[in-house]
């Protein structure tokens, strides 16, 4: 068995609004072994990326706690930022225009206070290099390039410190096609020649299938379902995750599908619905839906599903009519 | 039998300081009456200019060239009060972002009514019947109550189906749809695709589907044309063009969306980036610097258009 790396242990975000709590992270656990990809699948306002920054300590966590290496990260997480570093969706936002891509890629580095043979100039045209971008262009600013080469710089300067823990967030939603191929390619090539594990959260199926080893899908706060992810898209359990895949437009010649298509739009965090969180657009709820929450069980080997419906004696879900 | 819609070579130019800046470049294609028409392209391509060109809405310092014929009528010597006869009620529009095509100071169906008081000339009481009733064909629920409340109490797949509602209100024959599910998230974008087709096979509305997503042109297109660098690399009835891709481009594109679960080696990618337009040379293809087939040839002429199957073209000196 490889090291876990890293521990989620019943993690919760909740923040005042308007009067109302707001849910974002209601209970999450999950481990992440030394070298896996984890896929965090979710839609806009699941909490995937509150997650994401609470595991990183850049949001506060309102309990529960996360472990890198069997150590706690407390609330001040300074000691574990060489460990573990963050790639953004937005290339153009998470970068200061009015740095040069060198102090960029270099801040983390000299903020951590790491030294480095040869000096932090050496490292980062080495950076720079193991990103493919040229380094010929360490002087010019964040505006002089294009979305991919800026989030090539997001990329560099997360890796700057060496961490063995990524959580990108996002990082190919806002990058064009073509585009999008080349950063997932990068990260991959990364991940295998720097031993690097990833927290990968993303709404695209297709990329998390891609490059995950597992995947994990939130709603509402929660984590509904996690298996490997060939076996989430062959064999979803959780009616969610069905709609989920199957909502996927197919090109070419798969499209004769059935396809499930739910009514209805997601509730709100601040009132989320009792029992289950899904039972409001779930075309299997019935009424016990509504009475009790659903935990996450381990329906099959390593594939969890939180739906009362469902388990291991009846991994598939009965038709109410 | 004569098109809905006819465009023959286009052109949409901006001035820039590296000389014209070509963002749209002899474009040509047909609409027919309620077909289904995707156009695929990344950022730049010039897929979302040639849209506004057909309104007649291309921003200022643009240049547009060419023909646009809808219902036999050459939009572009139409004047602007002829114009907006048009779009809105023959021709209507649903764009990416609801909430900055709605006017958040108005109820929904105010902003449904301003349409039909317009172009139909309905009455105050009228408009409102209809808006009420045009909310319910796209499935809001309570619409009698929801149609009074303002676009910041809807979600964003309901705001998209005021949207909806206010460009079907008019009975259109051609609705050009730019990235109308992209701000949505994959169910809710399900639903209003599915939405679009119901309503669109009721009223036989034609459709230009503007779009990223080859996966929805795939399940909504009759047919596509495939842009790059403002020009038009490919054209084919849908099922052909993903049966049988020719131009380079359509293939690479379509080898680089990854297959969930499948990790056999790295994934296809195109090397470099989309070109800068108003930096692009006009005696070479515009794919030629990041294409795999090219040819001594695509770096020194313009590819011609050639036919490599029933109605279908590619713009290639290869294929």
């Amino acid at each position: 068995m490889p090291e876990t790396l890293l521990s989620v242990r019943d993690l919760k975000v909740h923040f005042p609004s308007r009067g109302a709590l707001v849910r974002a992270v209601d209970g999450v656990s999950f481990d992440i072994a030394a070298g896996e990809t984890l896929g965090l699948l979710g839609e806009s306002g699941c909490g995937k990326t509150t997650l994401g920054r609470a595991i990183l300590r850049l949001q506060r966590a309102t309990s529960g706690e996360v472990l890198y290496r069997g150590r706690r990260i407390p609330e001040d997480a300074r000691p574990f930022r060489r460990h573990i570093q963050m790639i953004f969706q937005d290339p153009y936002a998470s970068l200061d225009p009015r740095m040069t891509v060198e102090s960029i890629i270099a801040e983390p580095i000299r903020a951590l206070g790491i030294a480095h043979n040869g000096g932090t100039r050496l490292r980062v045209e080495h950076m720079m290099e193991m990103v493919g971008l040229s380094k010929r262009f360490a002087s010019r600013y964040p505006h002089e390039f294009s979305g991919g080469q800026r989030q090539r710089i997001g990329i560099a300067r997360a890796l700057a410190a060496e961490p063995d823990f990524i959580v990108a967030d996002e990082p190919i939603s806002a990058l064009d096609v073509s585009i999008q191929a080349q950063i997932l390619n990068l990260l991959e090539r990364l991940r295998d020649q720097l031993k690097l594990s990833y927290l990968f959260i993303s709404h695209d199926l297709r990329a998390v299938g891609r490059i995950a080893d597992r995947i994990a899908v939130m709603y509402l706060g929660e984590i509904v379902e996690l298996a490997p992810a060939a076996t989430l898209y062959a064999r979803p359990l959780m009616p969610y995750t069905k709609a989920l895949t199957s909502a996927l437009p197919a090109i070419g010649a798969a499209a004769a599908r059935k396809r499930m298509v739910l009514t209805g739009d997601v509730p709100s965090p601040l009132s989320p619905p009792s029992g289950c969180r899904f039972r409001t657009r779930c075309p299997y709820a019935v009424a016990e839906c509504a009475e009790s929450k659903p935990l996450l069980v381990e329906i099959e080997r390593g594939h969890w599903a939180a739906c009362s419906r469902i388990s291991p004696e009846r991994p598939e879900i009965e038709a109410v009519h | 039998m004569r098109p809905l819609l006819s465009v023959r070579d286009l052109q949409v130019t901006f001035p820039s300081n590296r000389g014209p800046s070509r963002v749209v470049q002899g474009v040509s294609f047909e609409v027919a009456e309620g077909e289904a028409l995707g156009i695929v392209g990344e950022s730049g391509s010039g897929k979302s200019i040639t849209s506004l060109a057909l309104l007649g809405m291309v921003p200022k310092p643009g240049a547009v060239d060419g023909d646009i014929l809808f219902e036999g009528r050459d939009m572009r010597s139409l004047g602007e009060k002829d114009l907006r006869a048009i779009r809105g009620s023959k021709l209507s529009m649903i764009f990416q972002d609801p909430m900055t095509s709605l006017n958040p100071f108005l109820p929904v169906w105010v902003q449904i009514a301003e349409v039909t008081r317009e172009h139909l000339g309905h009455s105050r009481a009228q408009a409102r019947d209809h808006a009420v009733h045009m909310l319910e064909t796209v499935g809001i629920p309570d619409a009698g109550a929801r149609a009074s409340q303002y676009p910041h109490q809807f979600s964003g797949g309901m705001r998209q189906r005021v949207m909806i509602a206010i460009s079907l209100a008019c009975k259109p024959r051609l609705l050009i749809a730019d990235e109308p599910t992209t701000a949505l998230d994959v169910t809710i974008q399900a639903q209003i695709l599915d939405l679009l087709r119901e309503r669109r096979r009721d009223s036989r509305a034609a459709l230009i589907l503007i779009t990223h997503d080859l996966g929805i042109i795939a399940e909504n297109a009759d047919r596509v044309l495939v842009m790059y660098a403002g020009r038009i690399m490919e054209s084919a009835p849908a099922a052909e063009l993903f049966r049988n891709p020719q131009n380079p481009y359509t293939r690479a594109l379509l080898r680089c969306i990854p297959e969930a679960g499948r990790r056999d080696g790295p994934l296809f990618q195109i090397a470099g980036q989309p070109p800068d337009v108003s930096a692009l040379p006009p005696n070479q293809c515009p794919f030629a610097d990041r294409c795999l087939e090219a040819v001594d040839r695509c770096r020194r002429e313009h590819p011609p258009y050639h036919r490599v199957g029933e109605d279908h073209w590619s713009l290639c000196w290869v294929r």
